[in-house]
């Protein structure tokens, strides 16, 4: 990797995001001079509200931390050729089995309980998204559809256990559980109002990353994604790769509603399934199933909507602007990936065989 | 070469991901770094200039501002409030009830100095309320649903519910009186206390003044689920309901599905008569904007939840100006006005009382005891969890 030969293929990575982002905020600034609104002053908010100091950071991090172990979930088998959007079933799942974990080994020692409710929570959102994939090797039913559909039947789960078997008699208009005894809670990272989770979902993605780009394992699943056919005349245990992937991919989603349920809401009610699963399909997208990428388009993502929030409070925009906003910035960000091996500057002078094959093998 | 492909596509990502959010935040710190850097710190200084002169009132919606129910019936109690003088409103909507309302809370008291919160969506209030109050006692946290407990929780937090079922009685008058087929139609969500508290008290005044009226009862499952809401309309206009009413977020799929096949029907949360133009009968509207400003009033006199000087609990019907009648449609007849308005004036004068015994529920069972009456506030009406007598449809 000779740096200085290859700086021009190097600008190109650097700029075209760049310019992407910077073009999205135009485009928005002309949008709010149209209604308006001073472009300038909705700027400064964006950024005051997303990372313009300690406290907004930490409001980012906050929004980003699910969706870095929920994007997992898509990016995953992605890397298989799967097309998985069960992310939300899968996390509600993971909330029962950490509510369930919590409620039953309450009496154990704190650090005990977290680890039996993340063992749960994993073990459930796993085997969820492994039906899927079961569904998809051995009975051929579409994977998307197959995921998404069951994303229904876990929020039906949710609610007939929460209303029924599970619910807190005294949870009247709100139908619950029985709450996480207060010893139990996942805490806080010291010093910050961000909770654990966020570790969780770093060291997830760079386990993912480095499961699918540095193993065996990770090659056996590029493969099959490749060409099954090919996989499977060379060997590959195709059958057993869908399953495991499958099943890593449920349990990172399902831990994350592991820690919506330890961190944040003490209980399981219908608040688990609020959208953290879809938003996770949309950072995996724009990460283009690339898990450390993932961790930085969570990041960004936390940050528009943290920026959305400023925007309707200090300047009065409305919540549909702030829709419009986050939509901008997604649409052209991946606009921009066409862009990618088309401008001749960024290409190198030198060794061009080798940037030629720009588009993703796996897509 | 083979081997060497997979692993350098990625690698690119992964360079292009990182510069991508990086050069975000070094970008708009460029930009930003001729206006003078704010600390999280100053923050705080920056309130009591706020606070002095001018209040600063923050508003959290679980939904859009327009959604012609609850979510706008909150917004309107905030347009009055912000029209008095020396109160500054600040607002956002769509929010879901996990960290991110924390996160708003947060961002209104240190970013925009609000020293008095409305969050308005039930589900804010436990966990997400209990814990910033608990951060920040100086902060009044005012929430709709009457969840306070003395000694539980935080003093800073107060709350507030209204008694919309005296309106909802009303209406069940007018629709009883206006059905032909005898059968009216209640599309809601949850079979919970609240709900459950809505359709008895509909139920019992449609049959005070037509003892064979049923109301038939769709439970949709969720506070807002459009296509559910207008297969349970349909399916009971199908059945021969032809007067319908819910307990949704949103009424407004239930009363336009009602409209599009010609039937009536009577409003919830706020005014939806222009939604229905030729069916709409009458509602039952929030009034938050009197619940507000006496709140405004009482914080600007200096007063606070956590010193007693603002009650932790209030609640009100329609004598107390919590909720009232939307105007009555065209379809509505001077006889069943002069009939509903007769109730209403008892409401008024507060002799009337709705859950008077002997009360069946649906099964048979008595549920209140001849000569037994249960005032309004009543605790044990806040944990009803029976259909009255009349209701077509069951709990779970």
């Amino acid at each position: 990797m000779n740096v200085l030969s290859s700086w021009r293929s190097l600008s190109e990575k650097i700029i075209i995001p760049i310019a992407a982002l910077i073009l999205s905020l135009v485009v928005f600034g002309i949008f709010c001079a149209l209604n308006g609104t001073n472009p300038f002053a909705v700027y400064s908010v964006i950024y005051q509200s997303a990372f313009g100091s300690a406290f907004s950071w930490q409001g980012t991090l906050v929004r980003a931390a699910p969706l870095m172990l929920t994007a997992l979930c898509t990016a995953l088998p992605a890397r298989l050729g799967l097309v998985v959007i069960g992310n939300e079933g899968a996390l509600v799942m993971g909330g029962i089995g950490a509510i369930a974990a919590g409620l039953a080994f309450s009496s154990l020692p704190p650090l005990v309980v977290q680890i039996a409710m993340a063992i749960a929570a994993i073990i459930l959102g796993g085997i969820w998204i492994m039906g899927v994939g079961a569904l998809k090797y051995y009975r051929g039913v579409n994977e998307t559809i197959s995921s998404l559909l069951m994303n229904y039947i876990a929020i039906a789960i949710l609610n007939t256990l929460v209303e029924g078997p599970m619910r807190d008699p005294s949870s009247l208009n709100k139908p619950s559980t029985y709450p996480l005894l207060e010893v139990n809670w996942l805490q806080s990272i010291p010093g910050s109002r961000v909770h654990f989770g966020l570790i969780y979902g770093l060291i997830a993605c760079v386990i993912a990353y480095f499961l699918i780009q540095r193993t065996t394992f990770g090659f056996g699943v590029r493969t099959a994604g490749g060409n099954i056919r090919a996989a499977k005349i060379a060997g590959l245990p195709v059958g057993k790769l869908t399953l495991a992937v499958c099943f890593l991919a449920g349990s990172c989603a399902g831990l994350a509603g592991m820690v919506e349920v330890a961190a944040i809401h003490h209980r399981a009610n219908a608040s688990l399934n609020t959208g953290y699963g879809y938003s996770g399909i949309l950072v995996a997208f724009v990460a283009r199933n690339n898990p450390l990428a993932s961790v930085l388009v969570a990041i960004l993502l936390g940050g528009l909507l943290a920026s959305g929030s400023g925007l309707q409070r200090s300047l009065g925009l409305n919540d549909a602007s702030v829709l419009v906003f986050q939509g901008i910035v997604f649409l052209v960000i991946l606009f921009s990936e066409s862009m990618y091996g088309k401008l001749d500057f960024f290409k190198d002078r030198q060794v061009p065989p080798k940037i030629t094959p720009s588009t993703q093998p796996i897509a | 070469m083979k081997d060497e492909k997979p692993l350098y596509i990625p690698r690119r990502q992964i360079i292009r991901g990182i510069i991508a959010s990086t050069a975000f935040g070094v970008t708009s710190q460029l930009w930003t770094g001729c206006t003078p850097s704010e600390p999280t710190t100053t923050d705080t200084t920056a309130t009591p200039p706020a606070s002095g002169s001018e209040l600063t009132i923050g508003f959290i919606f679980v939904g859009p501002k327009d959604d012609f129910g609850y979510n706008q019936s909150h917004f309107q109690g905030q347009g009055v409030i912000s029209q008095l003088a020396g109160v500054k409103t600040v607002d956002e909507a769509n929010v879901p009830e996990t960290a991110t309302v924390q996160e708003t809370m947060l961002s209104m008291i240190n970013q925009n100095g609000a020293t008095v919160l409305f969050p308005t969506s039930f589900g804010y209030f436990d966990p997400h309320i209990l814990k910033i109050a608990k951060e920040n006692p100086t902060v009044q946290f005012l929430h709709c649903g009457g969840m306070y407990k003395e000694g539980v929780h935080p003093t800073n937090v107060g709350s507030y519910y209204g008694y919309i079922d005296e309106a909802e009685y009303i209406s069940g008058i007018v629709a009883a009186l206006t059905t032909k087929s005898g059968k009216l139609g209640f599309v809601a969500a949850k079979p919970i206390p609240q709900v459950l508290r809505n359709i008895n008290s509909y139920t019992l005044g449609a049959r005070s003044v037509n003892p064979t009226a049923t109301v038939q009862v769709i439970f949709t499952g969720d506070w807002s689920i459009p296509v559910k809401e207008a297969e349970a309309a349909n399916s009971m206009v199908d059945q021969g309901v032809d007067v319908m009413t819910c307990h949704v977020d949103s009424p407004k799929v239930v009363i336009e599905t009602a409209e599009k096949r010609k039937i009536f029907c009577t409003g919830y949360h706020v005014d939806q008569s222009q939604l229905a133009p030729n069916g709409f009968l009458t509602g039952s509207e929030w009034n938050w904007g009197k619940v507000y400003t006496t709140y405004v009033e009482q914080v600007k006199a200096g007063k606070t939840l956590a010193d007693g000087g603002i009650p932790h609990l209030v609640r009100g019907g329609l004598k107390e100006e919590f909720c009232k009648l939307s105007s009555y449609g065209s379809a509505v007849t001077d006889a069943t006005k002069k009939e509903a308005d007769a109730v209403l004036a008892k409401f008024m004068d507060g002799t009337m009382v709705i859950y008077a015994g002997e009360i069946k529920d649906n099964t048979g069972k008595i549920v209140i005891a001849k000569d037994k009456k249960l005032m309004q506030t009543d605790p044990t009406l806040e944990k009803m969890d029976w259909l009255v007598e009349g209701v077509v449809g069951k709990i779970g």
